[in-house]
């Protein structure tokens, strides 16, 4: 009797650990050394657990499923892993490529794809069991070569776009019958493209340009007036300087009319008119910029940075187009994520081992976790946005 | 004649030795190249935007010139001068350690 009564005790508080919540501030932190990612819950600043067996993460990023409760982590390895934020384990695995830098996920939440360096192209995955649906290989040229795939986007109408880093082309890929997969092709667009984004809106495609000066610019409302060249001069005529690390254009700053954008070779932000395209300012900062990143509110723009000035943060006044505030929140600073409306930003300084959370009216920083050489930080909210 | 002959070789070999980059160095570079090379090579070196640098890659290169790519970079393409970053040496270790199998952190 006594023991039942234990036992049923012991059933009841097992009960009570499982308390019903929800996923909106859920986020995970890769842990790229160790394959492993923190689950994290951005309001109560914490670390929940962690999930273990997730590959090469090096370069990993993450999307989640439209519920909030899966986030899809693409690893270098070419793994694709469906990661239950609640139960804090791993639903499903795959591996689907020899190389891969990223993906995306559906408009109707139903479809996951992924983008490859090796064999180039992009795969489509169911998003509940991750079988096969669809594989797009980045052929180009009359060889049969297949290009590296970057840049890639969801996009309104199940559509995906991406870039081809080796063809310079702007692919769209409609997959709104993903067993027939529909391909638009923009040629000549420009020389390596080597990242892409959407405007929040959906409307407007951009692929950042290595091998020339520029971003190519496709507007998906109108597709057939094809792809223009904006920001065409911005360095026209200078010595590059040395880029240690390739900027990241996925995680967009456009921040009410403005597109906030890093520069390729020079440490620069540019500034431009998203109703024109033109340039209107160009914001000196500490170091080649990898990420440029809109608070949600649009008031500020926050910047990293290439190595070897990767311990640097700025932050930028949208009002007026100036630096507020130069932090140094730790040593390699690989990436920013805000809280879903933005009051608080997440910063992963990978060789320091932990997590920054700062303040973003202060500047100053409230919290830390500890974090095995953290990288991406990605929270649910993404779930609900487009381009992410 | 002879003697003189070791002698050069001699203090050539001690020069080359007193060029390795010193233990603390070393571990440096090795984090250097995992993890910022990794960014565009992949933390375990099997390529990314950056081709390959496993050994079967890089064996039948000549290790200077793959030095050369290290420190004045490859023009027309993702790879930067390392320079000003890197010195001869070290950057003559890094290929030449990327040859023999990379050192794990
Ligand atoms: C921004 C991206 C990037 C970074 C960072 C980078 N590389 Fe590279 N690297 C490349 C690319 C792209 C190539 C291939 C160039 C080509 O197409 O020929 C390359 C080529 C090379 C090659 C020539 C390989 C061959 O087979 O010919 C070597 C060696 C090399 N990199 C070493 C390094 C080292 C060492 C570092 C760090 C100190 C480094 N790279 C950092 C992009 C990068």
């Amino acid at each position: 009797m006594k023991k039942l009564f234990l036992l049923s005790l012991l059933l009841l508080t097992g009960c009570a650990q499982q308390t019903l919540r929800g996923t909106g501030d859920l986020g995970v932190v890769v842990e790229r050394a160790d394959g492993r990612l923190a689950i994290v819950d951005n309001s109560r600043r914490a670390i929940l657990g962690s999930v273990e067996g997730l590959g090469d993460l090096s370069h990993a990023s993450a999307v989640f499923a439209r519920d909030g409760r899966y986030a899809y982590v693409f690893g270098r390895d070419g793994g694709i892993t469906k990661v239950d934020l609640l139960a804090r384990r791993i639903d499903r695995r795959v591996i689907q490529a020899g190389n891969s830098i990223g993906g995306a996920i559906s408009q109707d939440g139903r479809i996951v794809v992924a983008q490859n360096y090796e064999p180039g192209g992009i795969k489509a995955f169911d998003a509940e069991t991750l079988e096969l649906l669809a594989d797009i290989p980045s052929s180009y040229g009359n060889e049969g070569r297949r290009s590296k795939v970057v840049g890639l986007a969801d996009l309104p109408g199940n559509k995906f776009a991406f870039a081809l880093f080796d063809a310079g082309e702007i692919w769209i890929a409609d997959l709104s019958d993903v067993r027939q997969p529909k391909l638009t092709k923009f040629r000549n667009i420009g020389n390596q493209p080597y990242d892409g984004l959407v405007t929040p809106d959906g409307r407007y495609y951009l692929a950042g340009l290595f091998g020339e000066d520029g971003v190519a610019l496709l507007d998906l409302w109108r597709p057939e007036l094809g792809v223009k060249r904006i920001l065409a001069a911005y360095g026209r005529g200078e010595e590059k300087l040395p880029v240690f690390k390739m900027p990241h254009l996925r995680g967009w700053a456009v921040a009410g009319r403005r597109a906030y954008l890093p520069a390729v070779g020079r440490h620069e932000v540019l500034v431009v008119d998203t109703e024109t395209w033109q340039e209107v300012a160009r914001i000196p900062v500490k170091g080649q910029p990898v990420f440029v990143i809109a608070r949600p509110d649009a008031r500020q723009i926050w910047v990293n940075f290439a190595f070897p000035d990767n311990g640097w943060v700025q932050v930028i006044d949208t009002l007026d187009n100036k630096l507020l505030e130069t932090l140094a929140p730790g040593k390699a600073v690989l990436h920013l994520e805000f809280t879903p409306k933005g009051e608080q930003v997440w910063i992963s300084a990978r060789d320091d081992n932990r997590v920054l959370i700062y303040d973003t009216q202060t500047l100053k920083p409230l919290a830390e976790l500890p974090a095995a050489s953290p990288s991406g930080i990605f929270f649910s909210s993404r779930a609900a946005r487009i381009g992410f | 004649m002879r003697i003189l002959l070791l002698g050069l070789t001699l203090s050539f070999c001690l020069s080359a030795a007193a060029q390795q980059p010193t233990a603390a160095r070393q571990r440096e570079l090795i984090r250097l190249v995992r993890q910022d090379c990794g960014s565009c090579h992949g933390m375990t070196l099997k390529g990314g935007l950056g081709s390959p640098l496993l050994p079967e890659n890089l064996r039948d290169k000549p290790a200077d010139s793959l030095v050369a790519v290290v420190l004045q970079g490859r023009p027309g393409t993702p790879m930067s001068a390392w320079k000003s970053i890197l010195e001869e040496n070290e950057a003559q270790w890094i290929i030449a350690e990327l040859i023999k199998g990379f050192p794990q952190e």
